[in-house]
């Protein structure tokens, strides 16, 4: 074998040692961070989590308002967007399709979807907080539902593209407008798609912190009031983890291993469903 | 003998244009929602723009007691864990990406793609808690002192490691950024060598080219592009990141030479500080930092999606 050959050989075995080494890199990462969670949070986990409020420093107490919260505020929040969104991907994908308006929109939308939260949260505060006077529930459902929005509005476009043009054509040979073939043909025939976009959006809104700091707040109480500041895992989790004492720290370590779960599963079972999708979509 | 009664037809009309009027209203709302945070930040910042003018940009200075507020520090803080971020994230992403596309056996290859594409799921406020509780400590006794001892006395870099181990700082937020950003940077990046026509680099195979050859030589030049836009994405994140930073940081207004000090970003100022701001011209600096980094990861964002339009879009639609 050449000399040159031989260095040539050698280079590519390094590189390609390199970029497995990467890789294991990045497992060993998301590996370090979930054994940490699990090993932390599950020594934490008892009844008490669900059936109690969070406690003052050194009292006993759960996570029972926060969980509350955060799936309440996820719920309401959801209700906001997913319908803007689903309307506005229909919009997208069946009416403007390749014109000059729907190109711009889905620029931006594509801007809004990797836009920082904490400038919708503080957006949220500029016209809700400050317009209402107070931090509120309320504040904090409709900041997670413009972070939805932008993944909903995708993920529909997306789908609704892949339903086929001979199905929307043949509805429409029958005389149907358009938005009976897209309510009665394009609609049932991506649901799963859409779904999954809502499953995955779901998953993104329910983890973020910086938009609920200052629209929803945070409330060592119980409280079912929309219109008042309302506890939720991810500012519980940032405020317990920063504070000096230990249970609360515990308590931390606990509902990121409950929100890290509950999103992982999300995005598992957001999986499951594209795969089993018919065609194309399901390769990877 | 009538099909449709002119009742139905005129219904299924109306039902046409109230539909059609809805998805329009929807899709205008979303571009009204990029206007009106431009707008409402502004309108937020504008007592703190218009009483510090320039300076604010240029003004290290950041004290709520006397009122004066200048956004060195956090922007500073900002640039330097991205840029931090991205020199580990970019290589390692690179790596991921490659063997991804190039090397891994095809059974493996949907585990661990599914694996990395888990990270970008952990919701950013997870990777502060595990950068505060697990890294930093890690940092501070094994990692920093070893830096301090070893590269400090260099001239030159040695001004980057200065000072005692904290744990916390600039240097440990940057790493916390580049875990969180790597699955982005791969996930672009695996999608965009995916693009890659296959008969590219049987030609290259064809020539005798080695695997690398074939990626240096065919894969990248052809994806450059798509390469740069997933970078900028990730950049993108990178710079807007709040949770995962805030809790690494620091959350000192000041500008160190050194790595080992603790920080502030835009993001962590804002967080940290938000809800305790008193008086309107500390509110409305925080916010002004808030259209800075608008700006900044605006002009990023936009950048790099410019660039991924090529690409197909459903291959992005994870990110």
């Amino acid at each position: 074998m050449s000399r040159r050959r031989q260095v040539r050989k050698l280079g590519n075995a390094v590189a390609l040692c390199l970029s497995l080494l990467a890789t294991l890199i990045g497992l060993l990462c998301l590996g370090a961070i979930l054994w940490t969670l699990i090993a932390r949070g599950l020594s934490g986990m008892s009844v008490q989590l669900f059936t109690q409020t969070t406690p003052p420093p050194g009292a006993a107490g759960g996570l029972l308002n926060a969980i509350y919260g955060s799936v309440i505020m996820t719920v309401l929040g959801m209700f906001i967007g997913a319908p803007i969104g689903i309307l506005a991907g229909t919009y997208l994908a069946e009416y403007g399709r390749e014109s000059r308006l729907s190109s711009v929109i889905r620029f931006v939308n594509d801007v809004l979807l990797s836009a920082p939260s904490i400038i919708v949260g503080l957006f949220v505060y500029e016209v809700l907080v400050v317009r209402m006077g107070h931090f509120s529930a309320i504040a904090g459902a409709v900041a997670l539902a413009i972070i939805a929005i932008p993944v909903t509005v995708r993920t529909t476009e997306d789908m609704l593209r892949l339903v086929p043009q001979s199905m929307k054509d043949a509805s429409t040979a029958l005389g149907a407008y358009p938005w009976r073939t897209i309510t009665s043909i394009a609609y049932p025939a991506a649901r799963s798609g859409i779904v999954t976009g809502l499953l995955l959006a779901v998953a993104r809104v329910s983890g973020e912190t910086a938009p609920l700091l200052f629209t929803a707040l945070n409330n060592q109480f119980w409280s079912k009031n929309l219109n008042a500041p309302m506890a939720n895992l991810p500012v519980v989790i940032f405020q317990f983890a920063l504070s000096p004492y230990k249970d609360w720290q515990q308590l931390a370590w606990s509902g990121a291993l409950l929100i890290t779960v509950a999103i992982l599963l999300l995005s598992v079972i957001a999986r499951l469903i594209i795969s089993a999708l018919p065609g194309d979509q399901g390769q990877r | 003998m009538a099909i449709v009664s002119a009742k139905r037809a005129a219904r299924q009309r109306a039902g046409e244009r109230f539909f059609r009027t809805a998805t329009l209203v929807a899709a205008f709302l979303v571009l009204a929602l990029l206007g009106g945070v431009a707008v409402s930040l502004l309108r937020g910042a504008w007592p703190a723009l218009s009483h510090f003018k320039l300076e604010f940009l240029t003004r290290e200075i950041w004290n709520p007691v006397t009122g004066e507020f200048g956004a060195l520090a956090p922007i500073y803080g900002t640039l330097m864990t991205s840029l931090l971020a991205m020199l580990l994230a970019v290589p390692i992403g690179f790596g991921v990406a490659i063997f991804l596309t190039e090397l891994c056996p095809r059974r493996l290859r949907r585990p661990v793609g599914v694996a990395i594409e888990l990270l970008a799921a952990v919701p950013s406020i997870i990777f502060g808690i595990w950068g505060l509780f697990v890294l930093a400590p890690i940092l501070q006794r094994q990692v920093q002192p070893w830096l301090i001892a070893h590269v400090g006395p260099l001239a030159g870099i040695g001004q980057l490691f200065q000072g005692p181990p904290f744990g916390i700082g600039v240097l440990s937020a940057g790493l916390v950024l580049a875990i969180m950003v790597l699955p982005f940077i791969a996930a672009v990046m695996r999608d965009v060598f995916e693009t890659v026509p296959d008969v590219l680099k049987e030609s290259g195979y064809a020539l005798g080219a080695t695997t690398w050859e074939v990626i240096w030589n065919v894969v990248v030049p052809y994806s450059r592009v798509g390469m740069v836009g997933g970078i900028m994405l990730g950049l993108g994140r990178a710079l807007g990141e709040t949770m995962a930073v805030t809790f690494v940081i620091g959350n000192a207004h000041r500008v160190s030479a050194s790595l080992l000090a603790p920080g502030t970003t835009i993001s962590a100022s804002i967080a940290n500080e938000f809800t305790e701001a008193v008086g309107d011209l500390y509110t409305s600096s925080l916010v002004a930092l808030g259209v800075l980094l608008f700006l900044i990861t605006f002009t990023v964002i936009a950048a790099a999606r410019f660039m991924l339009l090529r690409l197909d879009r459903r291959a992005l639609s994870t990110v």
